[in-house]
């Protein structure tokens, strides 16, 4: 090559997300074709998300036919935990070490799930606030758990995660007395990021509070059929 | 990793605007990556010099970076802060009804062939 050959720039100016929003687009609406409701549970490690799904899923299990997706790191483990607690079975997805999942992804795991009679299926994302936020995996509805002793803080550290959010699950509420977790503030911060967030304290330990999420998302997934 | 990641994605974005304009090798790569977007610029360019060894369209190509300043806008008063320095405090009338103007981009802006 020589030093002066002529350089040829070519104008791109495209955000790297864009062909995934458009993938998880494509996804929602073949979703909404085979009236499967797909719900993506996002939060940090160690959160809860395993031990609410637990909770949850055996409230839900005999109003809705429901089956699991494990992305989280440690998701053997947690495929079976959940099978042990609930008998539902979960699949599992394989993220290559990657800290998030796209919506390319989240369709190869569909893939291996039967649809059939099929009402709702819960992924449990990978444990991170940063870049699940920002991969839209084709969800019908995003919810994420921030748990006691991270701080209700948490919304100003990862604005992105909190105004994706339809969802915020307070949990571990049972450890309140050991920290200075202001649940008023807590609330008051997620509504700046995202004002029509619905917020609901549980504790995944004793189970109390689980049955209003339950509630939700049965509310959630029956409006989304019929609209 | 994150950084490495993100560089997948990129790569994939390339090779297609090659691929669509009849390019063979692409000699840079020009990125506006915004201040709040979670991307540390030097992770970014050390995975980028490791991935592009596997491609051969991309072989030696310099990723170069520019960085969007983090700017947000007060709803309260209308006036626009830096959002690094501040927060999501509005610094000249004290309100938290504030909101991320630009900083948080992950653009590819364009290619050099
Ligand atoms: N004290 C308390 N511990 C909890 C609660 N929910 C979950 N944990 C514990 O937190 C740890 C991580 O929970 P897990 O469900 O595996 O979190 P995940 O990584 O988000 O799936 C486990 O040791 C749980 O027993 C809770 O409500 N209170
Ligand atoms: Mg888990
Ligand atoms: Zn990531
Ligand atoms: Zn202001």
């Amino acid at each position: 090559m020589t030093k002066n050959q002529e350089v040829k720039v070519i104008e791109i100016k495209k955000s790297i997300f864009a062909d995934n929003d458009l993938d998880a687009d494509n996804l929602r609406k073949e979703l909404k074709d085979k009236g499967v409701f797909l719900l993506n549970l996002m939060s940090s490690p160690g959160s809860g998300k395993t031990t609410t799904l637990i909770r949850t899923l055996n409230l839900i299990k005999d109003k809705l036919r429901v089956a699991v997706m494990e992305a989280d790191i440690d998701s053997d483990v947690d495929a079976v935990k959940i099978k042990e607690a609930t008998g539902i079975e979960s699949i599992q997805l394989h993220t290559g070490g990657m800290c998030h999942l796209d919506a390319e992804m989240t369709r190869q795991g569909l893939d291996n799930v039967p649809m059939d009679g099929l009402d709702l299926v819960i992924l449990e994302n990978v444990g991170n606030l940063v870049c699940p936020a920002e991969f839209d995996t084709g969800s019908c509805r995003n919810a994420m758990i921030l748990s006691v002793p991270e701080g209700h803080d948490k919304p100003l550290k990862y604005p992105l995660m909190f105004s994706v959010c339809d969802l915020v699950l307070i949990n571990k509420t049972d450890v309140m007395p050991y920290f200075d977790f202001d649940l008023a503030k807590c609330e008051e911060y997620v509504h700046m990021r995202n004002p029509k967030a619905t917020v609901i304290p549980i504790c995944a330990k004793t189970g109390e509070g689980v049955e209003k999420f339950a509630e939700w998302l049965l509310n959630e997934v029956n409006n989304w059929k019929k609209s | 990793m994150h950084e490495l990641g993100i560089v997948f994605y990129i790569i994939k974005d390339v090779k297609k605007a090659a691929e669509e304009n009849g390019v063979t090798h692409v000699n840079a790569v020009v990125m506006d990556i915004g201040e709040v977007s979670t991307i540390v610029p030097d992770y970014l360019t050390d995975c980028w010099r490791w991935a592009v060894t596997k491609e051969p369209m991309l072989e030696g190509c310099e990723l170069r970076i520019n960085t969007i300043p983090a700017v947000t806008h007060c709803d309260a008063c209308g006036e626009e802060y830096e959002t690094v320095r501040y927060g999501k405090t509005c610094p000249h009338c004290g309100s938290g009804e504030t909101w991320l103007l630009r900083g948080n981009e992950v653009e590819i802006k364009q290619i050099e062939v």
